[in-house]
């Protein structure tokens, strides 16, 4: 769940407001765009490069060769059918950037996608970075206030959190590797667990920086997997302050009972020898005191 | 969004569930009627949440009398802080056993997950805490529905006898949580009838809030959640807002980023007035994002926080402004600006508002509850 500029990309929705200002800064940054899809435009160049109907089209018709990725900027009702598309068209990962998907929708892709082998990220995820080299979504990968390269992997599920935290490091004289944003729904293709394990591989990686949201149990999961982890990772999970029962914006964050709740993160996290921190700041703060140590 | 019994009820009676006969009152007279029609029946307030039987909620009347005294006791009961204004009157069902059945969208197995247990008509929490072994669950692919040899078997496990027709009514449930959208639909309890009839004696069921613009007939029969006038208006500008009761108001774009200001608002000894996101598509609607923030009478400073990606700072310092000049509000506001657009954006506030955004997001926050409790203090 790691994108690297050898991948080709195919930006589904790319003649739209959003699709076409994202795609001139991914292509800016390095990200190697081959074109992109709109069913009601296929045949025309926007950007420079072809429109097809499809991603199964794209795929067939590419002179660059078939895509290896794929990023959707499609309204919520067209996503169903464009992870399909995209699927069947035998990419490999998919980047699903909307919200307010359809959670049935979501579930029914991600049936597909386990049959063919496909990763979906998302949906409603800022998208993936790998500083100095690529990125594919939303996040202001360019801006070097936010991100520099350095040692830090970053996985969260939120995009404006997770641009906060990166930008905490950076104030701190850090730097990252990838940044991975998993994505804020109930049912999400990519979990944090998975996101976790991708890092602890990834040999750049010497550090994770964790952001996590209340609701749902993908942090729990992730400790488990944390506590066999030798580099070290400092949490920081948002909604301590959110009032029980409400849906905090993100459709994922919502705590009923205790199921989800911050206390029940921070405790799974920290019997995984995780440091669980109280404000983003410490993220940076605590990996900073980690490789001085280490140093 | 939740859906009260009463309607939901009809979801399943049209994937062909049977429930009880019935109807909807909203007075105590009009539920004497109805028990005249039904003979022994039961009087069920129609709230969306649980634990209703236990405090209260339903009561059992073997005559119109006995219906019409119960329901003036319901009826103005709150539970779970909502009010109790309609009943439900139906008819009472010879129970031979009471099941539990559920399908919900399942984050960890990404199925649609089908919980079934030969123990129903108890808290499934509790039951689920005390003795997890007896839910039984089916993990279903959604391209192929529920298969129904697979549902026979797993029954049988714990009702051999009505093992088909159980499994029966769970491909109905299955088309009824398709169709509605469900996040999560429940009958509990699913009775068999001395007669071996199966029945929902009642239904849970939350439909999906991304589903709702394509649920265009079932949608507005659901229980939005109750809201405060300031959240009303919210909705109207399509914007996700939560009066809480603290003293400093909160605008941030992104839900992670709004709800992690107003932890850091609490970490630093303060207290948030609401959680308001104008992040998304939503992040051009700063200005009356603004405007709700401040109608909170409550609010005696304001911390805006920016950390842009999709979400241009420079598009939302300048809703801010506006928004700023013309309400001239009489607090002081603090202001934090990072990502896209942030150099604009601090340049604007600067010119406009003479304030010097912080650098750190923790420096902004302690400002932000300094000035509130100063503001508080000096009223």
């Amino acid at each position: 769940m790691m994108i690297r500029k050898a991948e080709r990309v195919l930006v589904m929705g790319i003649t739209g407001r959003q699709g076409t200002f994202w795609a001139e800064h991914m292509s800016n940054y390095g990200t190697s765009i081959i074109g992109g899809t709109n069913p009601k435009r296929a045949g025309e160049t926007h950007l420079d490069r072809p429109v097809w109907g499809s991603a199964v089209q794209a795929a067939a018709e590419s002179v660059d060769g078939a895509p290896d990725a794929a990023v959707l900027f499609i309204p919520p009702m067209g996503v169903k059918d464009a992870l399909m598309d995209a699927i069947d068209a035998g990419i490999r990962k998919i980047v699903c950037l909307t919200e307010h998907v359809p959670v049935q929708d979501t579930l029914y892709a991600l049936s597909a996608a386990r049959e063919r082998g496909t990763g979906i990220i998302g949906p409603n995820t800022a998208g993936l970075v790998t500083v100095g080299e690529t990125f594919v979504g939303f996040m202001p990968a360019f801006n070097p206030n936010v991100f520099q390269k350095g040692r830090v992997g970053v996985i969260s599920r939120s995009g404006s959190l997770g641009t906060l935290i990166c930008l905490n490091l950076v104030q701190n004289g850090q730097g990252m590797t990838h940044f991975v944003g998993i994505g804020g729904d109930p049912v999400i293709g990519t979990t944090t667990m998975d996101a976790l394990v991708a890092l602890d591989n990834d040999p750049e990686t010497e550090a994770v920086a964790l952001v996590g949201e209340i609701g749902g149990a993908m942090e729990e999961k992730a400790a488990e997997y944390a506590s066999t982890m030798s580099k070290p990772i400092a949490a920081f999970i948002a909604g301590a302050a959110a009032p029980a029962g409400k849906k905090m914006g993100h459709a994922g964050a919502i705590v009923v009972g205790d199921k989800g709740s911050y206390a029940g993160k921070k405790a799974a996290l920290e019997a995984a020898g995780v440091y669980v921190s109280p404000t983003p700041f410490g993220v940076a703060a605590h990996l900073a005191e980690a490789f001085g140590q280490a140093a | 969004m939740n859906f009260e019994e009463h309607a939901a009820k009809p979801v399943l009676r049209a994937h062909g569930i049977d429930t009880p006969r019935g109807e909807v009152v909203r007075d105590a007279t009009a539920a004497a009627e109805i028990a005249k029609l039904l003979g022994p029946c039961v009087v069920k307030a129609q709230v969306a949440t649980g634990k209703r039987g236990k405090a209260g909620g339903i009561k059992l009347a073997a005559n119109p009398d006995e219906a019409e005294g119960h329901a003036r006791a319901i009826l103005g009961l709150t539970i779970n802080g909502l009010k109790v204004e309609k009943l439900l009157i139906e008819e009472q069902k010879p129970i031979a056993r009471e099941l539990y059945a559920a399908i919900l969208n399942d984050a960890e197995s990404q199925r649609p997950l089908l919980l079934f247990s030969a123990e129903g008509g108890i808290d499934i929490e509790e039951l689920a805490d005390e003795r997890p072994e007896s839910i039984q669950k089916i993990a279903i692919d959604i391209r192929k529905g529920l298969d129904q040899g697979v549902a026979v078997v797993e029954i049988a496990r714990s009702m051999p006898e009505h093992a088909t027709a159980i499994a029966d009514v769970l491909g109905k449930l299955y088309d009824a949580y398709r169709a509605s959208d469900a996040e999560l639909i429940e009958i509990n309890p699913l009775i068999v009838t001395k007669d071996g009839d199966l029945v929902a004696l009642d239904c849970k069921l939350v439909m999906d809030d991304g589903a709702v613009p394509r649920q265009g007939e079932l949608a507005p029969k659901g229980t939005p959640d109750s809201v405060t006038g300031l959240e009303e208006r919210a909705k109207e500008h399509s914007l996700k807002f939560i009066e809480l009761d603290g003293e400093v108001g909160v605008l941030a774009n992104g839900a992670g980023l709004t709800m992690t200001t107003m932890d850091a608002i609490r970490h630093f000894g303060g207290t948030p007035a609401n959680f308001l996101e104008i992040g998304g598509d939503s992040y051009t609607k700063a200005k009356p994002g603004l405007e709700l923030v401040l109608a909170n009478p409550k609010v005696k400073a304001l911390l805006v926080n920016f950390c842009g990606a999709f979400a241009r700072t420079d598009v939302m310092a300048e809703g801010v402004v506006k928004a700023w000049q013309e309400l001239k509000p009489d607090i002081p506001i603090v202001f934090t600006i990072h990502g896209t657009g942030e150099d604009e954006a601090i340049t604007m506030v600067r010119q406009e508002l003479g304030v010097e955004p912080h650098d750190l997001m923790n420096d902004a926050v302690k400002a932000a509850v300094e000035a509130a409790r100063s503001g508080s203090a000096s009223q």
